[in-house]
């Protein structure tokens, strides 16, 4: 048993509902209680869809266990055909309904529909979200695609002339961070490229597409922990190779164009020459020199952790603290980014063992995912969502893309607009006594009246006492200070030189200097210590 | 969709019972494990470990909607296929994590085993569990367990298993106590705290809340004890209460200015309370709730309002919104109907009203469709599908997570109401 308080991923069996959902006529029936059902409202609220979910669950309660939940879901499945006219149905079981082995799959079988119908085993004690997704999608393509397979060692007939070359593009789901803009940005590029799209899917597909998805000459995979698998059989059935570069971040973008120009045989000088991202100009333009070395911390799936590294730290000059990701089954890959940036990878989907990390590393912005941004938020962070699992927020109203050019512009805003500019940082260094532009006043960027509380960055209100701690009893303010078990004294010069040091580093120096003293059993910290601590951990 | 076991209207009974459509088929509501949700604000020492799958952990993490609490008094123990292969391990885990858990908290002095869907069908012994890791943790920690299963229970009526659980372990008042009032279900703090005023004033002072906010303030419990339901899905509960000797006082809910007036009035009868002073420590208040009630009047009256199955509330809501704010109820489901317990209320709907328990989502959306009511009540999964086509909904989950009990809040529940048709009425694109 794994005791877990919140989670990044959902079970399989959501994953395959954001295979169904982002489709157009394929129904889900799903064996399952009635509580299960509160999963449309993930795609209903979070996503603000305005319609349900196509997914029929059985409903089976208690009183049922005993008697035919059999014919409960063989009633359901005939029911929901009739009344939603799919052209394929995926049929399988939640969690619970995998423990009561109905076998989905043989009972829908017997039902005999006219329409293809898809078993889908998902272990649910096993297996989480991307996962299910990957599997659904990869069941889907097999048995949709499948029978219009070429013989085994018949070679792929050529384009004729002047035809475009043409390409699917997969992965893109419901409930998918960004997706819906990252499908038009992808499809937008390979326009401007001379590129034809055969298939988008699952995204808007329906069944008939799935099925000719062999007619393309390459597939181009957005999110590989969706439609890695898929791709990778349709690589063996229709020899199609694969694109695997996610273009996200200028850098990325122009990896994926060029194997883009080398499977489809075009051009891309022009495109090359007009990339349309202020990325690269706004990172050189001299207000950008503060983000130089900023220490970040990024945290989400497999393949927005690797982009966001890489941007981070080859497109801004950040400088990557931390890298990990829940998603296990890519757990290589992104120990492999880690080590090109010298650290170890954190792989995990325990949301406390990131706080611990996030807190011990103390950057200066979380890159993440909505439970990062909470983490953040707590220690008084700025924080930038990279990727799933998602929130309400993470559906903007404007298109709003991670990939491509237009992707890296927008990502350029969401991650330094959390940070101070640049000019706004040494103003506030230059008035810190001002009355009214003072440390207490916080920066505009956390909101009014916020106050930093990174640990160590604990300031009191009132200046005679500012050490946070009270000179007879334990720290006045807060939590974080359980992790510092050695309480040191500052003398009370070395406290007034502390607040001299500009209030967005001195959270920093005054965990820094306790260190030091702490290390050499120095007490009370004098304004001494405090240059010797700053001379020791200078960079 | 599915055949509903009973698809024609049955009378309920007596004569003048409205007709209840039955239906079973698909079932679109949350499952009992919901309710730790505001049980866990309630009980301010109590942690609730749902022994569970992912998609209970899922669930409650979706249904909390933002994860405010770095470390709430909730987590999941994720069942993983380990366990499956046998029961002993299974329990041997459960341990663990209790005890990791209880180390971590040192706060904690009750916690509560909670079934879930899987625990149940694999029929892992909870209550064994708590029986074993009370005796262990005693004195400390008090362990109870039940379970919230969405195949036992919907949505509210994991607040009636677990105080069902809590009930046993009440203290007995002694014998010969005097006759003290128990008001029984999950208020807000603030509402009860008015209620105690509420009650003070009418000199009834021998009173207590089930359940209290900490678990060692629990209260008593024997033969003397008169209890009133603040909320209608408690019927579990309300059985355990009397067969420890407690008296069940009849009233509608204490919903709206009428409702809360009854409510009162049953405990002031059975008390003694005379009228001069029921009326006097209920004047202001009542006049207040009156008053407020009149801003949402305009927007409510004659407006046709359908309600989805949620929460056992439709009912004494359904209520009040037809007698107080002259709404039309073109039908009012519920996921259960408890005849005794909501008898009162059912007495005051107008006659020939649609009442539906049970659920088939597919066909109760089409009902729902071509009756095109002015406001729909239903879950989170079915509102913004609605409002897609054109229908002006209410989230029923608000009307359980808001205080709306009592005089000083029949206002804010008529303006639940309200809000969606102003909003709707104010768009122009």
């Amino acid at each position: 048993m794994q005791l877990t308080v919140w989670t990044y991923e959902g079970p399989p069996h959501v994953g395959a509902m954001r295979i169904a959902t982002a489709m157009t006529d394929v129904h889900y029936v799903l064996h399952a209680p009635q509580g299960d059902t509160y999963a449309d409202l993930l795609f209903t609220m979070i996503e603000r869809r305005g319609q349900r979910p196509p997914v029929t669950y059985t409903t089976f309660q208690a009183r049922d266990l005993g008697g035919d939940t059999a014919d409960l879901f063989q009633r359901a499945a005939l029911d929901a055909y009739e009344r939603f006219r799919p052209s394929a149905m995926l049929v399988g079981a939640s969690c619970t309904g995998e423990l009561i082995q109905d076998d989905p799959a043989g009972l829908a079988r017997a039902l005999g529909l006219p329409i293809p119908v898809i078993p889908l085993e998902l272990p649910s004690y096993q297996r989480k979200e991307n996962w299910g997704a990957a599997e659904t999608f990869y069941q889907l393509v097999r048995s949709l695609a499948g029978p219009h397979m070429p013989a085994p060692g018949t070679a792929r007939p050529a384009r004729a002339p002047g035809e475009p070359a043409r390409c699917n593009i997969l992965g893109a789901t419901a409930l998918g961070f960004r997706h819906r803009d990252d499908v038009r940005a992808v499809k937008d590029l390979l326009a401007r490229l001379g590129v034809a799209v055969n298939v988008v899917a699952p995204w808007q597909a329906g069944a008939a597409d799935i099925a000719r998805l062999g007619q393309a000459d390459f597939n181009i995979v957005l999110y590989p922990e969706i439609a890695g698998l898929a791709a990778q059989w349709l690589k063996r059935a229709f020899g199609q190779p694969t694109i695997a570069t996610v273009p996200i971040g200028v850098g990325a973008t122009r990896d994926f164009i060029t194997e883009v120009t080398r499977l489809a045989g075009v051009d891309a000088t022009e495109v090359l020459a007009d990339e349309t991202s202020r990325l690269p100009w706004y990172s050189r333009s001299v207000d950008s020199t503060y983000l130089t070395a900023k220490r970040v911390f990024v945290f989400g799936d497999a393949t927005h952790a690797i982009a966001a590294a890489r941007i981070a730290s080859d497109e801004l000059g950040f400088k990557v603290v931390g890298l990990g990701t829940y998603s296990r089954e890519r757990a290589r890959d992104v120990r492999e980014a880690a080590a090109r940036l010298g650290l170890e990878a954190m792989i995990t989907d325990d949301y406390l063992e990131v706080e611990a990390a996030c807190a011990e590393l103390q950057p200066e912005l979380v890159l993440g995912t909505q439970m990062e941004r909470h983490i953040a938020k707590r220690l008084g962070i700025p924080c930038a969502v990279i990727s799933a699992p998602v929130h309400v927020q993470d559906f903007p109203a404007r298109y709003s893309p991670q990939m491509g050019f237009e992707g890296a512009n927008v990502i350029f805003d969401a991650w330094v607009h959390p940070l101070m500019m640049g000019l706004e940082e040494h103003l506030l260094g230059m008035f810190r006594d001002d009355f009214e532009f003072n440390d207490g006043a916080g920066s505009s960027h956390l909101g009014h009246g916020a106050k930093p509380v990174i640990p160590g960055l604990r300031e009191a209100k009132n200046p005679v006492v500012a050490s946070g701690f009270a000179p007879d009893g334990p720290p006045r303010n807060d939590s974080e200070s359980t992790d510092r078990p050695i309480v040191l004294s500052w003398a009370p010069d070395a406290e007034l030189e502390l607040k001299k040091i500009p209030f967005f580093v001195r959270g920093k120096a005054r965990r820094n200097t306790e260190k030091f003293a702490g290390e050499r059993g120095i007490s009370p910290i004098t304004v001494e210590t405090l240059y010797d601590a700053k001379a020791h951990f200078g960079r | 969709m599915n055949a509903p076991l009973l698809a024609t209207p049955v009378p309920a009974s007596g004569c003048d019972a409205p007709p209840i459509l039955r239906e079973r088929g698909q079932r679109e509501v949350f499952c009992g494990l919901t309710g730790i949700m505001w049980l866990h604000r309630k009980i301010q020492d109590a942690f609730f470990l749902i022994v569970g799958s992912r998609t209970c952990a899922h669930l409650m993490q979706s249904a909390a909607g933002v994860m405010i609490f770095a470390e709430p008094r909730f987590a999941t123990a994720i069942i993983e296929e380990k366990d499956l292969a046998g029961l002993a391990d299974a329990n041997a885990e459960l341990d663990a994590v209790v005890e990791r858990l209880l180390s971590r908290r040192p706060e904690i002095r009750m916690l509560f085993l909670v079934g879930s869907c899987p625990s149940e069908v694999i029929k892992l012994d909870l209550s064994r569990a708590a029986l074993r890791l009370g005796q262990r943790f005693a004195p400390q920690v008090r362990v109870l367990s039940y379970s919230g299963s969405g195949i036992e229970t919907t949505f509210t009526q994991g607040e009636d298993a677990c105080l069902t659980a809590l009930v046993p372990t009440l203290p007995a008042a002694p014998a010969g106590a005097e006759a003290s009032l128990l008001i029984v279900g999950v208020l807000a703090d603030a509402v009860e705290d008015q209620f105690r005023r509420l009650f003070a004033a009418m000199r009834i002072t021998r009173l207590a809340f089930l359940p209290a906010r900490r678990a060692a303030e629990m209260p008593a419990i024997g033969p003397n004890t008169r209890y009133l339901l603040v909320q209608p899905f408690l019927g579990e509960t309300a059985r355990t209460l009397e067969n420890r000797g407690a008296t069940r006082l009849a009233a509608p809910f204490p919903l709206g200015a009428e409702g809360t007036t009854a409510w009162l009035r049953a405990a002031a009868d059975a008390f003694g309370v005379a009228d001069t002073v029921f009326e006097a420590a209920i004047a202001a208040p009542r006049e207040r709730a009156d008053k407020a009630l009149q801003h949402s009047r305009r927007a409510l009256r004659g407006r046709r309002i359908f309600f989805f199955p949620d929460s056992q509330l439709e009912i004494p809501i359904a209520r009040f919104l037809s007698r107080e704010l002259e709404m039309e109820l073109v039908e009012v489901g519920t996921p259960y109907l408890h005849k005794e317990h909501l008898a009162a209320d059912l007495a005051l709907l107008p006659a020939g009203v649609q009442l539906s328990e049970g659920q088939d989502v597919d066909r109760q959306l089409d009902r729902c469709l071509a009756a095109a009511p002015d406001i729909t009540v239903c879950g989170l999964g079915l509102a913004n599908p609605l409002e897609a086509r054109g229908l002006t909904t209410k989230w029923a989950i608000e009307l359980v997570f808001t205080p709306i009990q009592g005089f000083e809040q029949a206002g804010d529940l008529a303006e639940l109401f309200a809000r969606p048709l102003n909003r709707r009425a104010a768009l122009e694109v």
